[in-house]
């Protein structure tokens, strides 16, 4: 990134002539949880990158004579009605639920960024035009909306779907501060300077004054991921989520309704790991709003 | 004030309108249509479909077909469920206490629990209990729901049997002590979210407020702790409290449906729900439109009663 767009303004200004990037990470390491929340994501990432190398079994794998076994050393998590186990369909659904997560927090970042820059830079009626679509779709609770929307196609998103649904239901938020972000940066002297320069609107907008705006993306990028995680979990165990032949989070969660008498440990270890899986993400997205310096509502 | 009132009703209104269009619109582009459940069933011949689209009006242009519809939504016409064949508005009617009862049981119990934790939090600032506090609320955001449920169910009904596992009443039992039990947990999964975010900006708003000259003011002539905090402090902090309760009574409406599909809970989001299962349009309708009314009108409330509150704020 051009170092000349990114010279710090404000309270980052600091003469040592450290970067932005790195007096945030300063910033960054003062807080314990947030430095626990990262643990916490690289374990769950890790562990859904590597699931085949660290899983003694396929998630799939069916195993009718130890169905609902409680744990042990072979199975750490105990098995399910079929007998699969439960530690590597966890695993697995680690893979499925954070793919999710964050490719549906790309999705709606992109249009959020993409029509929130557009309609702050832009102004007039483009941006009135923006903004209404932005209260039209905070008119609707989006769970009553995507659940019509997923009905429609047979009651069950495939995964492509399932991330396109969230993404369109994931931008409003993002939209409104990019565009608050570009109204003022649009008046800033090094817009101006770029103008009579005789770049052109597109080039202003991403190249100059996107990664000025990046702090606040960055921070609600987090919380999005958090959100999608949730609201795909809730899909699942409402029976509009992902077909419950993939192992997510919420999909096992659901499956345990049944067999919470039986074996417990089914329903009460999905659970615990989505919880720590965002708080983990809150406590990052809580740190990064303080070391990058991002206005609180 | 009076013309401040009228302008956001009608802005409301004009809301409600757009989002009756978009809700009409999302019924009709439904792939094949409002009559699609009747294509797959063998023994409703094509004629017989002709037959039903045009006593159902669906032959007509689509404008003519939107007024019609609004006009009944306005008359309290919402048209028959195409699954029972029953009217909307009477099937709504049967299940609207359940949800309105679990709503203010969430909403009671919510007030209840958040203001003491938000005001001991505020006035015992960065104290082992208010770490406890906020920590415990970064936990209940990121509880799945139906997980918090399920761990309930497990732990009260399954395996202490202090509660009923599911449903509203005992079969024959109508007395209000069987309601309870069976609203306690129920109104918990509910309520557990606001819990956590009113007491969040109750302490937030307390703190603001104790930092002003005026507490000052008011510790330095000698007032008692309790006095101070109670008429000049908790007062003055109740204000963006109220906003946030107003947009929670949307939240609190699509919680329902998963609170409700938890605990066998016969309201209004199971109606939905079922009527998703059985492509029942004009009740998925209804169920969007009342959501989508309850979330305008929350907001427009939370805005009306601020600027009531607040003798700063002067809308013009």
């Amino acid at each position: 990134m051009n170092s000349r767009v990114l010279a710090p303004a404000g309270p980052l200004a600091a003469p040592s002539g450290q970067g932005l990037w790195s007096l945030a990470w300063a910033r960054f390491r003062r807080h314990r949880m947030a430095l626990c929340g990262l643990a916490v994501l690289a374990l769950v990432a890790g562990g859904a990158v590597l699931a085949p190398a660290i899983t003694p079994y396929s998630p799939t794998a069916l195993d009718p004579d130890h169905s609902l076994a409680p744990p042990s050393r072979q199975h750490l998590l105990g098995t399910d009605d079929l007998g699969r186990d439960e530690f590597s369909r966890v695993v697995y659904g680690g893979r499925v639920s954070l793919l999710v997560g964050l490719t549906a927090m790309l999705v709606g970042s992109a249009i959020g960024v993409v029509l929130g820059s557009v309609a702050g830079y832009a102004g007039g009626w483009v941006d009135t035009l923006v903004m209404r679509l932005v209260d039209l779709m905070l008119s609707f609770p989006a769970i009553f909306l995507l659940l019509i929307l997923i009905n429609w196609t047979g009651g069950r998103a495939p995964v492509l779907m399932m991330i396109a649904y969230l993404g369109l239901f994931g931008w409003t938020g993002l939209a409104r501060i990019v565009r608050a972000e570009y109204l003022t940066l649009r008046a800033r002297e090094f817009v101006e300077e770029a103008r009579a320069m005789g770049a052109r609107a597109p080039r202003i907008i991403f190249r100059h004054i996107l990664p000025n705006a990046m702090a606040p993306i960055l921070v609600q990028a987090a919380f999005a991921v958090a959100g999608a995680i949730l609201a795909e979990a809730a899909l699942d165990f409402l029976g509009f989520g992902l077909p419950p032949d993939i192992p997510t989070w919420g999909n096992l969660l659901t499956q345990a309704e049944d067999y919470i008498t039986n074996n417990p440990v089914l329903a009460v270890a999905p659970g615990i790991v989505i919880t720590l899986t965002v708080v983990a993400v809150f406590f990052v997205g809580d740190a990064l709003r303080d070391a990058l310096d991002v206005r609180t509502r | 004030m009076g013309s401040y009132i009228a302008k956001r009703m009608i802005q409301a209104g004009a809301l409600l309108l757009l989002v009756s269009l978009v809700a009409y619109a999302i019924m009709n582009l439904a792939p094949g249509g409002p009559l699609a459940v009747y294509l797959h069933n063998p023994q409703v011949t094509p004629e017989r479909i002709d037959l039903l689209r045009h006593q159902l009006g669906l032959d007509r242009p689509w404008y003519v077909q939107y007024t019609a519809w609004l006009r009944g939504l306005l008359g309290g016409h919402w048209g028959d469920s195409y699954y029972t064949g029953r009217p909307v508005l009477e099937m709504i009617a049967e299940r609207l206490p359940a949800t309105i009862t679990l709503m203010l049981s969430a909403f009671v119990l919510a007030m209840a629990l958040s203001f003491p934790i938000g005001v001991l939090a505020a006035t015992h600032k960065y104290s082992w209990g208010d770490n406890v506090l906020s920590f415990g609320s970064f936990f209940v955001w990121a509880m799945p729901a139906f997980w918090f449920g399920l761990m309930l169910q497990m732990t009260f009904a399954v395996r202490w049997h202090l509660l009923p596992v599911a449903g509203m009443h005992e079969i024959g039992n109508t007395s209000a002590g069987d309601l309870l039990r069976h609203l306690v947990m129920p109104a918990a999964v509910l309520g557990v979210g606001s819990v956590a975010s009113w007491s969040r900006y109750l302490r937030s708003g307390m703190l603001e407020v104790l930092g002003q000259d005026y507490v000052r003011t008011a510790f330095a002539k000698g007032l008692p702790r309790r006095r101070v905090l109670n008429r000049h402090v908790l007062r003055n902090s109740l204000i963006p409290i109220v906003t946030i309760m107003g947009l929670d009574l949307s939240v609190l409406f699509s919680g329902a449906v998963i609170t409700e599909s938890i605990f066998g809970w016969p309201g209004l989001g199971r109606l939905f729900l079922a009527a998703l299962n059985n492509r029942d349009y004009p009740l998925q309708m209804a169920g969007l439109m009342i959501s989508a009314a309850l979330l305008i009108f929350g907001n427009l409330l939370a805005d009306l009663t601020y600027a009531a509150l607040d003798p700063r704020i002067r809308y013009e």
